[in-house]
C-alpha cells in the first residue's frame, strides 16, 4: 500500500508538471507574433495544421485559404508598398470560414477576407462582414455572373475576382458526340462508344447535390423560388415541389439505366475519366490539371439538360475579397478592395500562380489565348446561378444530397423528394 | 497486505533554500495573478477571474506554511481538473440555455450596428471622389472637413458635420494628380491616422440633400449614398427609410429578431437565453428519441463488437505466435503490428474506397458485387471489419504482453495434471490473462463507445434509408449528436451543448456501471 501510495503521488507531480509545461507552452504561444512588422507580405504564419493563425503584426491583413494565399503574396505585397505600408497574407489550412467568424468575433481576426461567395450570408448574419462600394463602372469590368454573386438583399458584399462552374468534358476517343445538346443523346453516344461507364458525375451514398445540380435543375426543379425584389426567398422552398419530383423521376430513370451510380464517388469520379473508363465527366476547373496531365483528347461544353425540358443550371461558384467587420485597418482593406474591383493587376498576378477562371472582362479577353479551356468555363458560368448564399442554403445540402442518391438508388422520386423538402422546412422553420 | 503505516515524521527545518525557492514560487504566482487579472477584467471574463483568483488564494495559503501537506499534493491535480474539466462542463451547460450560434454570436448592440450599418446604399451612377481630410482640431475627435474632387470634371467642393456642401474656387487650394493637397492653414490626414480613427470617421456624412450623402471610403475616396435603415432607440425599433417599414424585436421559435409588419426578417440576431427550449426540441421530438434508441443500441453493439472481436483475434493470434516452436515469431510479430503503424486517418479513407460497390477492391478481388455501404446490415459488418483490421494489433501486443508473464511452472504444471493444450488454455490461461487485461477491455469499450472518427471517415453514418436525414445505419451517438448539432442549419451551438449534456449524463450513467465492472474484478484479483 505504501508503494502504491509513493507511486501515485509521484504520479500526480508528474501529470501536475506536464500539464504545468503544456500551459506554459500555450502561455507563450499567445504573445504576438513577434519579427512579421517590417517584413511585408512575408509574415505568412500558416498556423497549427488546425485553428487559425495568429494575426499577424501588419497594416493589412489578409486571410485567405492555402492555395489563394500563395497567389496573393506577391501583388499584396506590391500594393503595400505602392501604399508605403506593410502587408501579411496568412494561409488558413482548414475551416477557413469558421475561423474566421470565430477570430472577427473575439476581435483579432484579419481585416480581408478571401472566399468563396456563398459565404456571404452566413458572414452576414454573424456580422462579419462590411459591404464594400464597387465603382460605379463595375459593371463594364466584371463580367455579370461575378457582381449579382456577391449581393445578398441588395448589397454587395465582396469583390469578385474568380468563378468556377460545373462543365461537361467528353473523351473524343470514347464518344463521337463531343458537346451532346442533351443528356438523351449523351447517354445514347456514350452506349454507342463502349465506354467501361457512360457518364461519370459524383454520386456516393450520401448524395452530391452540388453535381447534381444541372440534372436537377434541367428537369424542373428549384432550390428557393424569387421574392419581389429579386433575392432569394427561403419560404417558398423549391425542394418537395412538384419540379423537383419531376426531376427527381429523370434522375431516377438515369440511375435505373445505370448512367447514374451511387458507386461513383468525389474520390474517384475524375480518374475513372482520366483512366479512360468514362466517355464524359461533370466536373469544373479543377479536373483541367488532372486530365491535361493524362493526356486525354477532350472537348468541353455546357452540361445539357433533359431533352424537351429545361436547361441544365449549374452552380456557378465565386471568389471574393471581403472586408472583415472588426477589421483593424478598415481603411487599407476598403482601399485594397477598391483598388482590386477597378483594375485587374491583382487578379492577374494571382492568375499567373493559381489558375481560377478570372472574372474580369478585360482579363478575360487577355488570357483567352493562353489559357483558353479556363476562360471557356469563365464564359460557360454566365449560363449559371450563383450558388444561393442565403444562410439557410446549408440545409439544403445533405437532404437533397440523399434524396438524390436514395433515387438514383431505386427509391421513389416523389416520396423522398417531398420528405427531404419536409426535413430542410424543419431545419429553416420555412 | 498491512496498511497505515504512517511515514515516519522526520524533523523538518526549513533550510535558507527552501525558503528562497518558496518566495521566489510565491513572488511568481503573485506577479502572474497582478498581471492577468485586468486583462480579464478587460475581456470581462468573469468566470476565469473567479478561477484565477481563487487559485492565486489557495496557493497563498497551502504552500506558504509548513501546514496543509496532504493540500500541498491535491492542489495542482485539483486545480486542472477544475480548469480543463469541470469549467468547459460549466460553460457547456450555459451554452445549452442560450440561442449561441450562427446569427445570434454577438451582443444587441452589434447586431443593431451591423444591419444599419450594412444598410447605406451607393446612389446609382454617382460619382466616387478624390478624398483629402483635413481638420482643425485634432485627428482624433475633429472636427472634419472633407474636401473633394470630382475626378471627371475636376469640380472642388468641401463639407463636414458642421459645414454645408460648398463650391471651393480652385485659388483657394492647392490640387495636385487630382487631390487637394493644400487647403488654408488645417492639417491634413495622412493615410495612418485616416485608418487609426476610421470608426469616428465614418459617422462623418456630409450631406447632399434630404436622404444622400458622401461618406469616405478607404483612404482617399468618397461616395455618395444613403443609410437605408436607421435605428430608435427610445421605440426600440429599426426603420427603412425609403419604404416606411418598421422593424421591431420579435421571437421567431425562441429567437429574438427585427422583423417587420409584414413578416420579413432581419439576418443578424444576438445571444438571448432561451430558457429550457433546447431540451425542449431535443426531448419532445418524437422521431429524435427513436433515433437515440436506434443509436445507442447500435453504440453499444458497436462498442462491444469491436472490443470483442479485437480481443480474440489478437489473443489467437498472440497465442499462436507465442509458441516457441514456431519460427520466425518476431518477423510475424512486426507484420502484424503493420496495422498499427498506419495512421487511422487515412486507413480510414482507404479503406472506405476498398468497400465501393463498383470499383472496391474487396468486390473486385472476390469477383462480388455486394453493395457495402448501401446495404444498412452490410454497412455495419463492413464498420466492425475495419474496426477489426484498426484494433487487433493493440489486442496483440497487450495479450503476448500478458502471456509472457503468465508462469511457465503454471501450464507445465497443469500438464502434469493430464490436461491438454485447450484445457490449458482455456482453464489456466485465459483467467489469468483476463485478470490482466480486463481494465484494457473497458477502456477500449470506452474508447469505441466515441470512436467518431471510425464512422464519419468510413460511413459518413451511413447509408441512410429513404426519408431518413438525421441517422444513418451505422450513425453511433457520437456521430449523430455531430450530425444533428452541425448537420443542418449552420452551427447551432446552444442546441449542441444541450445534445451534448443530454450525452453526458448518459455517459455517465455508463461509466458508474463500467467502474462497478471494473471494482467485480478487482475484487477477484
Amino acid at each position: 500500500m505504501l508503494i502504491r501510495r509513493k507511486s501515485f503521488l509521484a504520479l500526480g507531480a508528474l501529470g501536475a508538471t506536464s500539464a504545468m509545461l503544456s500551459a506554459c507552452g500555450g502561455g507563450t504561444s499567445e504573445d504576438p507574433a513577434a519579427g512579421g512588422s517590417s517584413d511585408a507580405g512575408g509574415a505568412s504564419d500558416a498556423g497549427g495544421a488546425e485553428g487559425a493563425p495568429q494575426r499577424a503584426d501588419a497594416q493589412l491583413v489578409i486571410w485567405a485559404d492555402e492555395k489563394k494565399a500563395e497567389s496573393l503574396q506577391a501583388p499584396a505585397a506590391a500594393w503595400g508598398e505602392a501604399q508605403g505600408i506593410t502587408v501579411a497574407v496568412q494561409s488558413v489550412a482548414n475551416d477557413l470560414q469558421t475561423n474566421f467568424v470565430t477570430a472577427n468575433q473575439a476581435g483579432n481576426g484579419p481585416d480581408v477576407l478571401v472566399g468563396a461567395h456563398d459565404w456571404i450570408g452566413n458572414l452576414v448574419q454573424n456580422a462579419s462582414i462590411t459591404p464594400v462600394q464597387l465603382p460605379a463602372d463595375a459593371a463594364d469590368k466584371i463580367a455579370p455572373i461575378g457582381l449579382s454573386a456577391v449581393q445578398l438583399d441588395g448589397q454587395t458584399y465582396g469583390v469578385p475576382y474568380a468563378v468556377e462552374t460545373l462543365v461537361l468534358f467528353a473523351n473524343n476517343a470514347l464518344t463521337d458526340a463531343p458537346s451532346p445538346a442533351s443528356i438523351e443523346e449523351l447517354v445514347s453516344a456514350g452506349q454507342a462508344g463502349g465506354a467501361e461507364n457512360v457518364l461519370s458525375l459524383p454520386v456516393g451514398e450520401e448524395g452530391d447535390a452540388y453535381h447534381m445540380e444541372p440534372l436537377y435543375t434541367s428537369g424542373g426543379g428549384y432550390l428557393f423560388g424569387t421574392d419581389a425584389e429579386g433575392g432569394l426567398d427561403p419560404s417558398d422552398l423549391g425542394v418537395g415541389k412538384e419540379g423537383s419530383i419531376a426531376a427527381g423521376g429523370k434522375i431516377g430513370e438515369l440511375g435505373a439505366q445505370g448512367v447514374l451510380k451511387t458507386s461513383i464517388t468525389g474520390d474517384n469520379a475524375i480518374s475513372l475519366f482520366t483512366d479512360g473508363k468514362a466517355a464524359y465527366l461533370v466536373s469544373g476547373p479543377w479536373a483541367l490539371a488532372d486530365i491535361k496531365a493524362a493526356g486525354i483528347d477532350f472537348t468541353m461544353s455546357a452540361v445539357p439538360g433533359f431533352e424537351g425540358m429545361q436547361p441544365a443550371k449549374p452552380f456557378a461558384g465565386v471568389n471574393a475579397f471581403y472586408v472583415a467587420a472588426a477589421a483593424k485597418n478598415p481603411a487599407y482593406a476598403q482601399q485594397f478592395l477598391s483598388d482590386v474591383a477597378s483594375a485587374p493587376d491583382v487578379a492577374r498576378e494571382m492568375f499567373a500562380v493559381n489558375e481560377l477562371p478570372p472574372v474580369s472582362l478585360e482579363l478575360q479577353t487577355e488570357l483567352a489565348a493562353g489559357s483558353p479551356e479556363l476562360i471557356q468555363i469563365a464564359e460557360l458560368a454566365e449560363g449559371a446561378d450563383p450558388m444561393p448564399s442565403i444562410p439557410e442554403m446549408a440545409a439544403i445540402w445533405k437532404p437533397l444530397g440523399q434524396a438524390q442518391a436514395n433515387i438514383v438508388g431505386g427509391a421513389d422520386p416523389a416520396e423522398v423528394m417531398t420528405s427531404a423538402g419536409e426535413q430542410i422546412a424543419g431545419e429553416i422553420g420555412a | 497486505m498491512t496498511s497505515t503505516t504512517a511515514p515516519a515524521q522526520r524533523a523538518r527545518r526549513t533550510s535558507a533554500t527552501t525558503l528562497i525557492a518558496r518566495a521566489l514560487f510565491l513572488g511568481a504566482v503573485l506577479a502572474v495573478t497582478i498581471w492577468i487579472a485586468p486583462v480579464l477584467v478587460g475581456l470581462q471574463s468573469w468566470l476565469w477571474l473567479a478561477v484565477v483568483l481563487a487559485a492565486a488564494a489557495a496557493i497563498f495559503v497551502l504552500y506558504s506554511t509548513r501546514r496543509f501537506i496532504p493540500g500541498k499534493y491535491i492542489f495542482p491535480g485539483t486545480f486542472f481538473l477544475v480548469v480543463f474539466l469541470i469549467a468547459p462542463i460549466i460553460l457547456t451547460v450555459g451554452y445549452s440555455f442560450t440561442n449561441f450560434g450562427d446569427g445570434s454570436r454577438g451582443t444587441k448592440e452589434q447586431a443593431i450596428a451591423a444591419i444599419t450599418g450594412n444598410s447605406v446604399q451607393q446612389t446609382p451612377d454617382s460619382p466616387r471622389y478624390n478624398l483629402t481630410i483635413t481638420t482643425e482640431g485634432t485627428a482624433e475627435e475633429g472636427p472634419y472637413v472633407f474636401y473633394l474632387v470630382d475626378p471627371a470634371s475636376g469640380e472642388i467642393r468641401r463639407g463636414g458635420p458642421e459645414l454645408p456642401l460648398e463650391q471651393v474656387p480652385a485659388s483657394d487650394v492647392t490640387v495636385r494628380d487630382g487631390f487637394v493637397t493644400a487647403a488654408d492653414d488645417s492639417a491634413i490626414l495622412t493615410p495612418d491616422e485616416i485608418n487609426t480613427n476610421y470608426a469616428a470617421l465614418q459617422e462623418v456624412a456630409v450631406e447632399v440633400d434630404e436622404t444622400t450623402a458622401i461618406r469616405l471610403l478607404g483612404i482617399d475616396q468618397a461616395f455618395e449614398g444613403t443609410k437605408v435603415l436607421q435605428y430608435d432607440e427610445a421605440a426600440d425599433a429599426i426603420t427603412n427609410t425609403q419604404t416606411g417599414a418598421v422593424y421591431t424585436p420579435q421571437k421567431i421559435g425562441d429567437t429574438e429578431y427585427f422583423v417587420s409588419e409584414d413578416g420579413e426578417r432581419m439576418p443578424q440576431s444576438w445571444l438571448q437565453g432561451v430558457g429550457l427550449s433546447n431540451y425542449e426540441r431535443l426531448f419532445t421530438d418524437g422521431k429524435l428519441a427513436g433515433q437515440f434508441a436506434d443509436a445507442f443500441v447500435w453504440t453499444l453493439v458497436f462498442a462491444a463488437g469491436s472490443v470483442l472481436l479485437t480481443f480474440l483475434v489478437g489473443f489467437a493470434l498472440a497465442l499462436v505466435l507465442n509458441d516457441e516452436r514456431l519460427r520466425g515469431r518476431r518477423l510475424y510479430r512486426s507484420v502484424l503490428l503493420m496495422p498499427y503503424a498506419v495512421p487511422g486517418f487515412i486507413a480510414l479513407l482507404v479503406w472506405s474506397n476498398f468497400y465501393n460497390r463498383d470499383f472496391g477492391l474487396i468486390n473486385q478481388t472476390l469477383g462480388l458485387s455486394l453493395n457495402w455501404f448501401g446495404d444498412p446490415t452490410l454497412a455495419k459488418a463492413a464498420v466492425l471489419l475495419t474496426n477489426l483490421w484498426m484494433g487487433f494489433p493493440y489486442m496483440f501486443i497487450v495479450c503476448t504482453g500478458a502471456l509472457q508473464s503468465v508462469p511457465k511452472e503454471l501450464t507445465e504444471a497443469a500438464r502434469i495434471d493430464g490436461a491438454s493444450r485447450l484445457q490449458t488454455t482455456s482453464r489456466v490461461i485465459a483467467p489469468l490473462l483476463l485478470v490482466a487485461v480486463s481494465p484494457l477491455l473497458v477502456a477500449s469499450f470506452a474508447f469505441n463507445f466515441n470512436n467518431f472518427n471510425a464512422i464519419e471517415l468510413l460511413t459518413g453514418g451511413g447509408p441512410f434509408a429513404a426519408n431518413e436525414y438525421t441517422r444513418g445505419a451505422t450513425d453511433i451517438l457520437i456521430s449523430m449528436v455531430y450530425r444533428i448539432a452541425f448537420g443542418g442549419s449552420g452551427a447551432d451551438f446552444g442546441f449542441a451543448s444541450a445534445v451534448s449534456v443530454a450525452l453526458f449524463i448518459l455517459t455517465g450513467v455508463l461509466a458508474a456501471i463500467q467502474f462497478r465492472f471494473a471494482n467485480v474484478l478487482e475484487d477477484v484479483n
